[in-house]
């Protein structure tokens, strides 16, 4: 890393007349030197970071309320909400986490990369009033349409049922204030190489941000292909909704929109793997090829939510869930190697080298912007991986569709994955954007292990009972009042058991994120030259 | 890092252990490309979206011709309906039950129509956990042999309303 003596904000960070070193596009007074790591900060960046980081962080409390809530209603012996706030719960959940806290992340991830790593100041300040405006008051409409039992329609909200029509625009305004955030990103990128505030090619951190980016674009366009007829539908507007088209559309935004996080997860592995064991990229052109084959080739996976679909060819489904889908996977396991190599190359070269593992053995796990992102690697590569590729499959999806084995994998993807990631972030962004220094750091240090830990617990849960059978958003696993007598195996109660459980220490880890965050930001110690070092 | 520029040089090609490992992992995604179509083809249960468009009224209809044609019983008011082996079964869909209880022969085969009156639902058939999706305005067929006998829960696994884990149904299998 770079190292620079902090100079006081406001200042032009490189000497005049030296012709080497490429030269900030700043507007005078609206930048600093960051004391840490000598990068300069844009102001007005900063800001927009900080806006974004917080309203995540809010909607992730609000998802993980949600989140205990469903876990102790899936537990038997608890049973807690009744049914119709049960739904009610799930829908807020995986409205809250899926879209809320993680894209409020990613705009912030956005605007890092696109200016403090590239020397730049953001393209525009307005166009990032409108897009969080437009995100906030969106996300505001979907949680009130939902809390008020007027979208009790599950995140996917399949057609025909419906929600009320302000759910949709929600959803809506808050894709497009996502898509306006998108833009201005790539508009830094824009000024930032016309006023060569970097040589040569990006960074690959924030390579990785652009591939999410426009992974995002394209996401977006299919969220406007599926969401303004749905919202017309509502209106009256349009008599009728396929459902299978539904389905079909819906699924070009539900999948590619995990991809954007997953690309925003890897290039914060990247980074943290440099900020915290100055982990070095073993191979700059293999790392970029394989975000390249995220972006070319994971909307194929969208075809998995189709595999027992009527309408959809036995061909189709091969076809699309086979072939060059694969060669997604294989960016995630080239991924999967080159982040790990880095750390350990460069803990071997730091003078770790005993034994096969003994460089794993001497890594800063007291840091919790190193565990976290190394546990999120460990989760999203063995669980998520392992049991994406196994329900991608034709057959096994017969056994797994809609049944808990699903949520088992996505909470291993998204949330021991992306959600750890950015939560290990989030150990440098409060020092290093907010420039607060963290309360309660033992709390802190054992943070990312105790989430892994109830996380893993959820997945496995959900994993083996719904390998039973268990199904995904049900509230009665007797099925009490039923038609027909119908139950599971009783072994289900152990791993339903498990998830409850589980979801009691995920929400633990989460308050142990959380409260810390908010204790910093509001109430922490001002940093004016490094940050204590964790 | 990847947080500063690389070098200007920077597009090498893969080597040592980093070459090794690319080499097996895309050799693993060759194989699994391949074992897809070839498991459609050698695996003995599958998905394949057979449908065809039909009103959700007409298939309602469909539906009560072969109750009346085919009843063979009635528990609790719901009747029981044996298809013809090699012939069709219908299987309604629609909040929150499924009706009728279908009653099958082990070892004959049968194409199971399956569709919605309303809203989209899921077909979940205990306790051997398989799953298809039900939509309106799609008559799904599934080409099915039962291979064991018993009494089979059907159970909805689409979210459809708040009467969605009350929706069960049944299929009766004899020898």
């Amino acid at each position: 890393m770079t190292t620079m003596d902090p100079t006081v904000e406001g200042a032009i960070a490189e000497p005049a007349g030296d012709s080497d070193v490429p030269k900030g596009n700043h507007l005078p007074g609206l930048s600093r030197i960051c004391g840490t790591t000598g990068l300069t900060v844009d102001l007005t960046a900063q800001k927009f970071i900080q806006l974004n980081a917080v309203a995540a962080v809010v909607c992730l409390l609000i998802g993980g309320v949600a989140a205990l809530l469903i876990a102790l209603t899936r537990w038997p012996a608890v049973h807690l909400l009744p049914a119709e706030w049960y739904y009610r719960m799930v829908t807020l959940h995986g409205l809250s986490m899926l879209i809320l806290w993680i894209i409020f992340f990613e705009i912030a991830v956005l605007y890092f990369a696109g200016t403090v790593l590239l020397k730049s100041r953001l393209a525009s300040a307005t166009a990032a009033w409108i897009s969080y405006v437009m995100m906030v008051v969106g996300g505001g409409m979907v949680a009130v349409m939902v809390l008020t039992g007027k979208a009790d329609v599950m995140f996917t909200s399949y057609a025909p049922l419906k929600a009320h029509q302000l759910y949709y625009l929600g959803v809506i305004l808050f894709a497009v204030g996502t898509l306006i955030g998108v833009i201005n990103f790539f508009a830094t990128i824009y000024i930032a190489k016309r006023d060569k505030t970097y040589k040569g090619s990006v960074p690959l951190v924030v390579f990785g941000a652009i591939t999410a980016a426009i992974i995002a674009v394209a996401t977006l366009l299919h969220g406007a292909a599926i969401y303004i007829p749905t919202w017309l539908w509502a209106l009256g507007v349009i008599p009728n909704m396929d459902p299978a088209v539904y389905r079909l559309v819906f699924w070009g935004l539900g999948h590619p929109s995990q991809q954007i996080n997953v690309a925003a997860m890897v290039s914060v592995w990247y980074l943290l793997s440099a900020i915290t064991v100055g982990g070095k990229v073993l191979n700059q052109g293999v790392s970029r090829v394989a975000f390249l084959f995220y972006i070319l080739f994971i909307n194929l996976a969208s075809a998995h939510h189709l595999l027992v679909d009527p309408g959809v060819s036995a061909g189709w489904k091969i076809w699309n869930t086979s072939y060059a889908m694969y060669l997604a996977v294989l960016a995630s396991m080239i991924h999967g190697y080159t982040v790990p190599a880095s750390v350990e190359v460069a803990l071997r070269k730091q003078g770790h080298d005993k034994g096969l593992f003994g460089w794993l053995g001497a890594a800063p796990w007291g840091n919790p912007g190193f565990s976290g992102f190394f546990l999120s690697l460990l989760i999203f590569g063995f669980i998520g991986g392992i049991t994406g590729v196994t329900l991608g499959t034709e057959q096994i999806n017969i056994i797994a569709h809609n049944t808990l084995r699903i949520p088992g994998h996505f909470h291993s993807t998204v949330v021991g994955g992306t959600t750890l990631a950015f939560m290990a972030v989030t150990y440098y962004v409060v020092p290093l954007i907010f420039r607060r220094e963290f309360p309660l750091r033992a709390i802190c240090k054992l943070q990312p292990f105790v989430f892994a830990l109830g996380i893993a617990m959820i997945s496995f849960g959900m994993s083996f009972a719904g390998s039973y059978g268990v199904s995904r958003r049900h509230w009665d696993i007797e099925f009490t009042g039923a038609t027909h007598a119908a139950g599971y195996d009783a072994s289900v109660h152990v791993w339903l058991a498990m998830v409850g459980i589980g979801g009691i220490v995920a929400f633990t880890g989460l308050l142990m994120y959380v409260l810390p965050v908010v204790g910093a930001v509001f109430f922490g110690k001002k940093i004016d030259g490094k940050m204590t070092p964790w | 890092m990847g947080i500063s520029a690389p070098p200007a040089d920077w597009f090498k090609a893969p080597s040592g252990t980093e070459r090794a490992w690319i080499g097996l992992a895309l050799l693993w995604c060759i194989v699994l490309t391949l074992a897809m179509p070839y498991w459609h083809f050698k695996g003995k249960q599958n998905s394949t979206g057979e449908a065809y468009a039909v009103e959700p009224a007409k298939f309602a209809a469909r539906v009560q011709s072969f109750v009346a044609s085919n009843k063979v019983d009635e528990k609790n008011g719901i009747p029981v309906v044996e298809a013809a082996p090699g012939g069709d079964a219908y299987l309604q869909a629609q909040m929150w039950t499924f009706y009728p209880i279908l009653k099958f022969r082990k070892g004959q085969t049968y194409r199971l129509h399956i569709s919605s009156t309303d809203i989209q639902h899921g077909f979940s058939l205990l306790p051997i956990n398989m799953n298809f999706q039900v939509l309106p305005g799609y008559d799904h067929v599934l080409t099915i042999t039962p291979t064991m006998t018993g009494d089979f829960p059907i159970i909805c696994n689409e979210f459809c309303g708040i009467g969605h884990h009350q929706m069960t149904g049944k299929i009766i299998v004899t020898e």
